[in-house]
């Protein structure tokens, strides 16, 4: 009983806040391509934009859910259920942080940990081209067949090399879960240099993060779902709740690869150095940033920064503040700091793939393709195979 | 517990076995295909073995039926028409002696294997990629070398069979 | 919570049943790709039936049997689908009633 309890709150937790997460990811994301832009982005709707979620999810919700009378009815309504409910199930398996103690109770900051949880997250991102391939075939519309075929062709030729990157971690933690995983990368070289795995498979990240915004459809590998080259694509002809759902299973995707990219590569919670001197880091951030904001604060380039900027200065100097005391609550301490590394790691990683969308251009669907089978298949290929010797060398 | 999961996943195996033989149109088979192998999938992991069920549902449901789905859709491969000239009474006849058939096998099986413990979710725990891995690569070592043979005349194959004729 | 056992056979019993419908789909139907799915049907049975056993022996050779049916499985859904491609193209149906005669 305690246990499935406990899973019920834990569930409960990260559903929430994961979805307040992938919300508010929109508004980052166009917020940041906005200022890449030299444009503002949303600004209007609450301070700096930051209702705009919430009334994007009022205009969707209450938007007509148009279905087309020529359209496969059953398929058409499953196809963005499906995307969505698969993108949100490899969340399941993620590790946010070590074992934590609140109270009498004992526990993993995860919701379950598989032995065999990367092959768990492999698997689910295998069935979940299914989402994608069955809304454009369904919509009975040539665009929508092309950019739906294009789209599922394009995610299964780039789960070859994202699995060969994966394999070379593997290899080096020789677990397959990510709990070991992360546990394998604890500790320093020489004092100061973490262990973390993109030290050595410094290649299989950059595999495993080039194959993984193919398998997001994000640019550069956006073709499939390009506004301006295939109507939409697999999407052109869903409306209201089914298109919010497709693009919710875009950005936890979005997530679960960076997530996984942070477990198998950079450490997980781990901080990059050793613990007593990176506990400041998170409150010289903090307090940095809220001292710049009230700075600015002070003469506001405009009327409005007047409230919003000393707002958000307070916000960040009293989180800052929260920080500091955990250093004194070591239970409170765990789960902040752990929580800090490991959001701030998903967060950079985040940006660069908003970056990379602002700033690439996309790529034409056969030199995608070429890509994947002729430079990064025997390229993840190489390094899985530079690892296995040196591994099979170096252990008697 | 076990029995719970198992005749849900059993139940739902055969609800989308028997939709794949009785659907129309095939990418409706195709569907209750993949169900059938996810649910076989939760049934291999109560068996214990955790790697056949992830390679189940990455190699199987993710890869095999995803070509399905492919050739299906660009062939447009429509639903099939009204079917041949077969009377009605051979159809009935023939489902009621498939019933009666596995009906049969059913009672074989179970008059004939001895009286074992049954199937216990988490009491073996031999299926992981470990010990799998161990035998693959010690025991079975020729069979994996050949397999890996076959594919690639498998790839050539297809590659030959359906590439365009220039 | 308490775990009652499932017996084996029913594990066998399914594996059965699943393998009869994947005969009965394969005699029965009449689209090329619908009668390829049946056979699929029947591979995933005999799959569970070696997995089934595996765990009544305790040992893994089940699971690596059960891994090269699956091998085995993708390397002649690959071929086949190609072929079926390429009859595709040829005789421009897919029911195999109209496939029937080598000569086209």
């Amino acid at each position: 009983m305690n246990f499935l309890i406990l899973s019920l709150i834990k569930a409960a937790i990260v559903a929430f806040v994961l979805l307040t997460a992938l919300a508010y990811l929109q508004w980052i994301e166009r917020k940041v391509i906005a200022h890449i832009q030299l444009r503002v982005g949303p600004y209007r709707v609450g301070p700096h934009g930051l209702l705009q979620p919430l009334a994007d999810v009022v205009k969707l919700i209450t938007k007509e859910g148009v279905i087309p009378s020529h359209v496969n009815k059953l398929f058409y309504i499953m196809a963005p259920w499906m995307a969505v409910v698969l993108a949100l199930i490899s969340i399941a398996v993620i590790p946010f942080g070590p074992e934590i103690t609140i109270g009498p109770v004992t526990t993993w900051m995860q919701l379950t940990d598989l032995n065999m949880g990367i092959l768990f997250v492999l698997a689910i991102s295998s069935v979940g081209v299914y989402g994608v391939a069955l809304g454009g075939w369904a919509s009975n519309n040539k665009y929508s067949l092309l950019g739906g075929l294009r789209s599922s062709a394009q995610m299964i030729s780039y789960e070859l090399p994202l699995g060969l990157a994966i394999a070379a971690p593997l290899l080096l933690a020789n677990t397959l879960s990510f709990r070991e995983m992360v546990n394998y990368q604890s500790g320093y070289w020489l004092g100061f240099i973490p262990r973390w795995n993109v030290i050595p498979e410094i290649l299989g990240f950059v595999v495993f993060l080039i194959a993984g915004f193919a398998e997001t459809n994000r640019v550069p590998f956006d073709l499939p779902e390009a506004e301006n080259e295939l109507v939409a694509g697999f999407h052109t002809e869903y409306s209201s709740m089914k298109f919010a759902a497709f693009f919710m299973a875009e950005y936890a995707n979005m997530v679960t690869v960076t997530a996984v990219a942070t477990l198998l590569f950079l450490g997980g919670w781990h901080p990059p150095f050793p613990e007593p001197y990176s506990d400041v880091i998170p409150i010289l951030v903090f307090a940095l940033s809220g001292l710049i904001a009230l700075y600015h604060g002070l003469h506001p380039a405009r009327r409005m920064d007047k409230f919003t900027l000393p707002a958000v200065g307070l916000l960040f100097l009293g989180i800052a503040a929260i920080f500091g005391l955990s250093l004194f609550v070591p239970t409170l301490k765990a789960i902040l700091m752990a929580l800090f590394w490991f959001c701030g790691k998903i967060g950079i990683l985040l940006f660069l793939f908003i970056w990379v969308r602002a700033t690439l251009p996309r790529f034409r669907y056969d030199q995608l393709m070429r890509f994947a089978w002729i430079f990064l298949f025997p390229l993840s290929m190489l390094n899985l195979f530079v690892t296995s010797l040196v591994v099979a060398l170096t252990s008697k | 517990m076990t029995a719970l999961i198992f005749f849900i996943f059993a139940g739902i195996a055969v609800f989308c076995g028997v939709s794949l033989v009785v659907q129309k149109h095939p990418i409706a088979s195709a569907l209750s295909l993949i169900g059938v192998m996810g649910s076989l999938a939760v049934l291999y992991l109560q068996l214990g073995g955790e790697f056949i069920a992830a390679a189940q549902m990455i190699v199987y449901a993710g890869a095999i039926m995803v070509l399905f789905v492919f050739v299906i859709m660009l062939l447009n491969a429509g639903a099939e028409g009204t079917s041949l000239e077969g009377s009605p009474f051979a159809k009935y006849l023939g489902i009621f002696l498939l019933a009666a058939f596995l009906g049969l096998i059913s009672f074989i099986i179970q008059a004939m294997l001895p009286a074992r413990p049954g199937v216990v979710f988490g009491e073996w725990r031999g299926g992981t990629a470990l010990e799998i891995g161990r035998k693959l690569f010690t025991a079975y070592l020729l069979p994996f070398e050949v397999t890996s043979v076959l594919i690639l005349i498998a790839i050539l194959g297809a590659i030959v069979l359906a590439r365009k004729e220039i | 919570m308490i775990h009652n056992a499932v017996p084996t056979t029913w594990y066998l019993i399914l594996s059965a049943i699943l393998f009869g419908l994947g005969v009965a789909g394969f005699i029965y139907r009449r689209n090329i790709i619908t009668v390829f799915m049946s056979i699929e049907l029947m591979l995933n049975a005999v799959n569970l039936t070696f997995v089934t056993f595996s765990y009544e022996l305790k040992q893994v050779d089940g699971h690596i049997f059960s891994f090269f049916v699956m091998v085995v499985a993708a390397a002649e859904a690959a071929v086949g689908l190609a072929i079926i491609l390429t009859v595709f193209k040829n005789r421009h149906t897919l029911m195999i009633d109209d496939i029937s005669s080598m000569k086209y």
